[in-house]
């Protein structure tokens, strides 16, 4: 029997996919593609990549076929779009569906290619610039039913949240005002990610997937101005001056 | 161009059609044309508290299928001849309003009247979002408990997006009017606090209503409160409110509360 049974976390992730969109007939597809591959060698090896098959009138076969052609090129499908439940099976990698564009994926040299054609060697990439932390400011009150949602950074909230309403930040969330919502931040795995607040009534808050509600808070900082931030798998919580 | 005033709520039973005919026989009895149009198609009250309930011939499904002229649908009113009522139907449902229709109609008084006060009918469905949709100020009613405070928070959040005048980018002018409000159970505690359904609302308060037989009984007689007992504390509350709609700077008293030495010769003026 299982006493205190420990709960199985489901986090959700996103990761940054290349999706490649074939055209029929593939065997000339392949080749543009090999092309690719030719001048920029490595280009597909170890990343992620979902097959988007939307519009294509094939069959499982032709797909299996096509998806292990593609294994001798070393890519490897790691999901398939827009195909019909039909056309996959336990041999195939599952479907994937909902996918948000970003920008493109520049093929090394690949676009430069037709003006300078007799440049073989690739540019030499650029250094990672740091990047700045994107955040969204709200001057408005946050109102029951509405939600917000900023994957990117953090969110401030100049005003208050209300009952019935949510935020989910991908960092840290500040709110002005009382916080009487829903509060989530961290979501897309940031278990660093605080939530700060002038007065704390919150519904229930969570940081990278953990999660309290009102009721397991306790009552000792209720309507205090506080922050929250994550310690292993406890809240934390302090009273700010 | 008249203004048109939605009357909102987002809970059933708060006083929204109470208020819209008091505040429309209000304004009526100041000399500005005033209609109001029932938007509550299926479950229409306006005619009953207005008393022109044996009156009604066509409604507003009517005029907006084409069945009716607007003009054959108002009924003016026997007591005040600048307050007009537009009823909604009994024996249709929402699904009867059609966006255009509602906006032909409300042009079309925007036209004829100085104000047009929809009421709206409860909940968040085409019913009440047609019913904002062309409105230049919302008066959001409310009561002083936690359910009607998050309800009407969430239509305010509605009025912020699914207006015209929201889509337009312009601010949608929002006032409280805090109705049903209790001075015994204030004094006991078991009412929220105006300042705290301020403080979650954070719109203007427009007015404060104390809970009173007068405006039951005013509704049993088919009369706005405000034309039944003009002396009554909802009336003159509801007077006050129409002045400070109308842009007077009037200091809101909360019903019960005592006033200071000074209050007790001034506080009475507004009446």
């Amino acid at each position: 029997m299982l006493t205190q049974p420990r709960p199985i976390r489901l986090k959700g992730r996103s990761y940054l996919a290349l999706t490649l969109t074939p055209e029929l007939p593939f065997e000339d597809w392949l080749a543009r593609l090999d092309d690719l591959a030719s001048r920029s060698a490595g280009f597909f090896l170890r990343r992620p990549v979902v097959l988007d098959i939307t519009g294509l009138d094939i069959d499982r076969a032709q797909l299996r076929t096509f998806v292990s052609q593609l294994g001798s090129r070393q890519v490897r499908i790691m999901g398939i779009e827009g195909a019909s439940p039909s056309l996959l099976g336990s041999d195939l990698p599952p479907a994937m569906a909902d996918g948000r564009p970003t920008s493109d994926f520049e093929p090394p040299a690949a676009a430069a290619e037709a003006a300078t054609a007799e440049v073989a060697v690739a540019e030499p990439v650029m250094p990672d610039l740091p990047k700045a932390v994107p955040s969204i400011i709200v001057t408005q009150p946050v109102r029951s039913g509405q939600s917000l949602v900023f994957l990117e950074g953090d969110v401030t909230v100049v005003g208050s949240v209300a009952s019935g309403a949510e935020i989910v930040a991908g960092g840290s969330i500040h709110v002005y005002g009382t916080l009487r919502g829903r509060a989530m931040a961290g979501t897309m795995g940031n278990a660093a990610a605080r939530i700060f607040c002038r007065k704390l009534e919150a519904e229930l808050i969570a940081i990278d997937g953990y999660y309290k509600t009102a009721e397991d808070m306790g009552p000792e900082f209720r309507g205090k101005p506080v922050q929250i931030w994550l310690d292993g798998e406890t809240f934390k919580v302090e009273a700010l001056a | 161009m008249g203004k048109v005033i939605v009357v909102t709520s987002g809970k059933g039973g708060v006083g929204k059609t109470t208020s819209s005919a008091a505040l429309g026989a209000a304004l009526a009895q100041g000399g500005d044309k005033v209609v109001v149009v029932d938007f509550d198609v299926g479950l229409r009250n306006l005619d009953l508290v207005m008393g022109a309930e044996r009156r009604v011939v066509y409604d507003l499904v009517n005029v907006i299928q084409g069945e009716a002229k607007l003009t054959q649908a108002l009924i003016r009113d026997k007591r005040v001849e600048t307050l007009y009522l537009l009823p909604a139907s009994q024996t249709r449902d929402k699904d009867n309003l059609t966006t255009e229709g509602v906006a032909a109609v409300i042009g079309a008084l925007k036209a004829n009247f100085d104000w047009v006060i929809c009421d709206s009918p409860a909940g968040i469905e085409r019913g009440a979002t047609l019913a904002m949709r062309h409105a230049d100020v919302a008066i959001v009613v409310t009561n002083p408990e936690v359910s009607s405070v998050r309800d009407s928070d969430r239509i305010i959040g509605l009025l912020d997006s699914k207006t015209l005048k929201a889509e337009n980018g312009e601010r949608m002018e929002k006032h409280l009017l805090l109705t049903r409000y209790d001075p015994l159970r204030a004094e006991r505690g078991d009412m929220l606090k105006v300042d705290d359904v301020l403080e979650i609302l954070s719109i203007p308060l427009l007015g404060i209503i104390p809970e009173s037989m007068d405006v039951l009984r005013a509704s049993n007689i088919g009369s706005p409160v405000t034309l039944a007992d003009q002396g009554s504390a909802p009336a003159i509350a509801y007077f006050d409110a129409v002045r400070r709609l109308k842009g007077e700077q009037l200091p809101v008293t909360v019903p019960g509360e005592k006033r200071g030495f000074f209050g007790k010769f001034f506080g009475r003026k507004a009446a």
